[in-house]
């Protein structure tokens, strides 16, 4: 089955189209990038298929629910780590956990593994008891991302994981999101192409809310005709620019 | 349950601010001794206990539309909301989980502010009890206007709405620090079409036993108590909705 199947999905804000008849499936347990330049449409993408905003036509299908008709189902089937950082600032970061585990309905026992094991997963161990406000960016990005996969989300929304993070913190954030390859579908947006051909199995460029290509990374690199990545996004961008 | 969880986390945030805290609470308390001080010097009617209490509790409770204010204008702006949107925590959960923890502050704050004023000689009677009481309504108009707030400013906008228009608003136009009588005209009238000197009119019945006169000023808190309730309500589901 696939975990994602999108079917012209379009956003209009007034006289502004944000997504325009997005078309594509995303197989159960990829790992997939939406890539773009500014105001490609990749956020109200994920905002539309997380259930946060209302597409204007068409509709999607998350693991066989519909995002306009199922909506409880698709939040119990998802979780999302949007593009600002978005944890409790007061809380410490054990009580984060433990207050996505409670809005989560886990018995006691279950938050207490669920924690050990995002914690170990996460590496958070050294910081468990400082406040979530206190922590630099990239310590609020992994333990953002560790309260997405509180849930056990089958599919996880990543909105620019790796933003403003060092170069240190963001390998380490890969290698997390590599761990979880085949276990939960992952949809990422993300600015950077290295990050997006190192991590996908598959990317969909967007450019002005419409879909210009989805494929590999070597796909889109030969379609291209270009070495690098980089380069091939931007022959395809610009080249419809044309 | 999901609620609770939710609550309890607001309820954290709040405390855990301890300049908000102690400012909130603080400086009722600071302006209750300040005017009882003026008052043993200058003797003023409108500042004997009796009359000074009830009007400084009502002006304590706007600190608590800012509390609430802030915190939702925060947690909107953090995107820990769009988080929390995608969970299964229902419209009803948010709207409860962010006023129900701030209900007890009020609560307490209107019993600190009561038990210096018994410490500076208000006498002590059941009415205090049944004061305390008739504040909850008093605390949902706030709390309500809080979420009301919350739902449409930023932080920075809830500071200078909350934080300075309506604490002013509340005290200018409650009769505590000066008898509306004084200025009258269309100053008097825009008061009384509001809420806040009824409130305090309606506590200062209740301390002086005057049960019969807390009407029609219970009436008016509850009025818009209710109105600013369905509004607030109904503006966070459309903040929730634009999302």
């Amino acid at each position: 089955m696939n975990a994602i199947r999108i079917e012209g999905l379009t956003k209009r804000y007034r006289d502004v189209i944000a997504v325009d008849t997005l078309s594509l499936t995303v197989e159960e347990g990829e790992v997939f990038a939406l890539l773009g330049i500014n105001g490609a449409g990749k956020t109200t993408t994920i905002k539309m298929l997380s259930c946060l905003t209302e597409p204007t036509e068409g509709d999607a299908y998350l693991l066989g629910k519909s995002i306009r008709r199922d909506t409880a189902d698709v939040k119990s089937l998802i979780a999302v780590s949007p593009q600002e950082t978005a944890v409790a600032p007061g809380l410490s970061v054990r009580e984060n956990l433990a207050l996505m585990c409670g809005i989560h309905g886990f018995t006691k026992e279950k938050r207490e593994a669920k924690i050990t094991e995002l914690t170990a997963l996460l590496g958070l161990e050294s910081v468990m008891a400082r406040r979530a406000g206190k922590l630099s960016g990239g310590w609020q990005r992994r333990l953002s991302i560790a309260m997405a996969l509180i849930s056990e989300p089958r599919i996880l929304f990543l909105d620019e994981p790796t933003l403003g993070l060092d170069v240190i913190a963001r390998s380490e954030l890969w290698d997390m999101i590599r761990s979880l390859k085949g276990r939960v579908t992952i949809l990422l947006t993300t600015h950077y192409m290295e990050e997006a051909e190192a991590l996908s199995d598959r990317i969909a460029i967007m450019k002005d809310g419409k879909l210009l290509l989805c494929d590999t990374a070597d796909a889109i690199k030969a379609t291209a005709g270009t070495q690098s990545f980089e380069e091939a996004f931007v022959r395809i961008v610009k080249g419809v620019a044309k | 349950m999901r609620m609770l969880t939710f609550a309890k986390r607001n309820a954290k945030e709040i405390l855990r601010d301890p300049l908000t805290v102690a400012f909130g609470l603080g400086f009722p308390l600071v302006l209750i001794l300040l005017l009882s001080a003026i008052q043993a010097n200058v003797p003023v009617p409108l500042f004997e206990i009796e009359r000074l209490a009830p009007g400084i509790t009502v002006f304590g409770l706007s600190f608590m539309t800012l509390f609430s204010a802030t915190l939702i204008a925060k947690d909107r702006g953090s995107a820990l909301l769009q988080r929390l949107y995608t969970t299964p925590l229902r419209p009803l959960d948010f709207i409860l989980g962010y006023t129900v923890p701030i209900l007890p502050f009020a609560v307490a704050q209107s019993v600190i502010c009561y038990a210096v004023a018994i410490a500076l000689g208000l006498d002590v009677t059941v009415n205090i009890l049944f004061a305390i009481l008739f504040m909850i309504p008093v605390s949902v108009l706030f709390i309500a206007l809080g979420l009301l707030f919350g739902s449409v400013l930023s932080d920075k906008q809830v500071g200078g709405i909350c934080g300075a228009l309506l604490t002013n608003l509340s005290a200018w136009l409650s009769g505590t620090w000066f008898e509306l009588e004084l200025v009258g005209g269309v100053f008097r009238k825009i008061a009384y079409a509001l809420p806040f000197v009824h409130a305090v009119e309606m506590e200062r019945a209740v301390i002086a036993g005057n049960f019969a006169e807390i009407f029609p000023h219970l009436w008016w808190v509850l009025g818009y108590a209710a109105a600013a309730l369905m509004l607030a309500v109904l503006l966070f589901l459309r903040q929730m909705k634009k999302q």
